[in-house]
């Protein structure tokens, strides 16, 4: 009875993913390199360099946005004040936009009639723009993963006792060793969690890039131009499954380490 | 009131400050919605005319979006909540296995989902042109969602005791399934409802290339109108976005919070 339930489900996974992308994965050898399409990555010096690059953005994307999500996070989790609700619900409501939107704010902070830029016109006198950058894309990844992170981080130091901080102060301790000792040990497996899915969302998003309109060389981009401007689908296939064994490996792997599921991100 | 400290204030306006990061381009991109004149600003008055323009051009997408996102959602019920029930039922470590393959829609960018989707059913009549071909990409992607917010409310009640209570009433497996478990279950299948909802309206990255020209879905009108149209007029679309989107976000919350 319980498989019965299940069947529906089954049966609409395997037709529309599994299968799909087992075909993803033998048409990425049908081309003319065979196999060897999946070392691409490697060995093309073009799919190198966006790898590379992209794993970088990710890495400072994850750590920036980790820095600043446990700040504001444990903060909001020790203090209560007028405005509080407010203030969570505020910075928890960018949750589920899509990338595009996502990079259509970075334009408004960052782009051509951009907010940082009239107010650095008025400081120093220079137009600055980096909506249309890796800067601007950084931004914009930053501003998707701060509100699921602090969530995570907030549910996480909820269950701090207050009391061991409170001991290793006694001790002598001062702020910086507590949060070093004591409190960044005890999140790990949040921020473990949290950083595996702000890295894994990062690496495959495209939204946003699409809408900064760059040429900047990240993954997902270097994918699509692969696809539809050379039409080498063989290629583009490779890439992308390769792609997605990588994200996928993280999210598994920060899984394992944190002992607890990762809701993984859109 | 204990005294607060210096420190304190410091992480207050440091919150402070990250909230108006998040905050102001949006609330800036409504009201550049609304302007006559971004390059001027409010001085040059408020008008409704962008928004009319973009219900001229996009509201097609608009109506597109709702309806795939109500489809995506009767999917997910008829497939995701059946499913949660058994995987709870079944705790083994097949069940584990087959959530973990569940989520890999959302572990794996869309882009190579959308693709392998396409090398697939790319000459399968006339599904690659029909807007059933993006609302499988939304199930699959949104699935996940409905089945972990379902199961995450039956790991916290007591089912089996429940429904061998009713068994031994003489219960049905049926009546139990629609009598005791769904009721049961309905607060998860609400919070995965309006996750659901919100995810398949703002879905991109699969979407881009799984549309054609005649299956456009509002985030795809959005990033057509950031390329090719005025800032004022792309301000007035995501404007649309937002007054559909945040009621679902603030929902949820609301949820979130009982």
């Amino acid at each position: 009875m319980l498989y019965l339930l299940f069947l529906p489900a089954g049966i609409v996974f395997a037709a529309f993913f599994i299968v799909p992308l087992g075909q993803l994965f033998l048409i990425g050898a049908s081309g003319r390199d065979g196999w060897a399409a999946y070392a691409a990555i490697l060995t093309n010096r073009n799919y190198l360099h966006s790898l590379v690059s992209t794993t970088l953005l990710s890495a400072a994307v994850t750590a920036a946005t980790l820095l600043i999500s446990g700040i504001a996070g444990v903060f909001l989790t020790r203090n209560r004040f007028a405005g509080w609700s407010a203030l969570v619900a505020a910075l928890t409501l960018p949750l589920a936009f899509p990338g595009v939107v996502i990079g259509f704010m970075v334009i408004m902070l960052g782009g051509r009639q951009g907010l940082v830029g009239d107010i650095a016109l008025r400081l120093t006198g220079e137009h600055l723009v980096f909506a249309y950058t890796m800067t601007g894309l950084f931004v914009g990844y930053v501003y998707f993963s701060i509100p699921r992170t602090i969530l995570t981080v907030m549910a996480a130091a909820e269950k701090l006792d207050p009391r061991i901080e409170e001991a290793a102060r006694s001790l002598g301790a001062g702020p910086l060793r507590v949060v070093r000792d004591v409190i960044v040990p005890a999140l790990k497996p949040a921020l473990l969690s949290a950083g595996a899915i702000c890295f894994a969302t990062s690496m495959g998003a495209f939204g946003t890039a699409f809408t900064l309109a760059t040429r900047i060389n990240v993954l997902p981009v270097t994918i699509y131009g692969v696809f539809t401007e050379q039409a080498n689908i063989a290629v583009a296939a490779a890439l992308s499954f390769v792609l997605g064994i990588l994200t996928w490996g993280v999210l598994a792997a920060a899984r394992t380490a944190a002992g607890s599921t990762v809701a993984a991100a859109g | 009131m204990r005294q607060r400290g210096v420190s304190f204030w410091l992480l207050l306006g440091f919150t402070l400050f990250v909230c108006a990061f998040l905050i102001v381009p949006v609330v800036m991109s409504m009201l550049a919605g609304v302007t006559v004149n971004y390059q001027t600003g409010i001085s040059s008055g408020f008008t409704l005319r962008w928004v009319a323009q973009v219900w001229e051009g996009y509201s097609d997408t608009i109506f597109r979006s709702i309806g795939i996102a109500l489809a995506c959602l009767a999917c997910t019920l008829v497939l995701g909540v059946p499913a949660a029930y058994a995987l709870s039922r079944a705790q083994s470590g097949f069940a584990r296995a087959i959530e973990e393959l569940l989520v890999m829609p959302v572990a794996i960018p869309g882009l190579a989902t959308a693709m392998a989707l396409i090398v697939t059913y790319n000459t399968l009549g006339n599904f690659r042109t029909s807007w059933t071909f993006i609302l499988v990409g939304h199930v699959l992607f949104t699935l996940p969602f409905m089945v972990r917010s379902v199961l995450a409310v039956l790991s916290v009640i007591d089912l089996k005791t429940l429904e061998e209570g009713a068994a031994s009433l003489g219960a049905s497996f049926r009546q139990r399934f629609f009598t005791v478990v769904l009721p049961n279950c309905r607060p998860g299948i609400l919070a995965g409802s309006l996750m659901v909802v919100t995810l398949s309206m703002g879905e991109f990255n699969m979407t881009w290339l799984l549309h054609t020209p005649l299956t456009k879905t509002l985030p795809v009108g959005l990033a057509d109108a950031y390329a090719s149209l005025r800032l004022e007029v792309g301000s007035a679309y995501t404007l649309v976005f937002f007054v559909m989107i945040v009621p679902l976000l603030i929902g949820m919350q609301m949820l979130a919070r009982r």
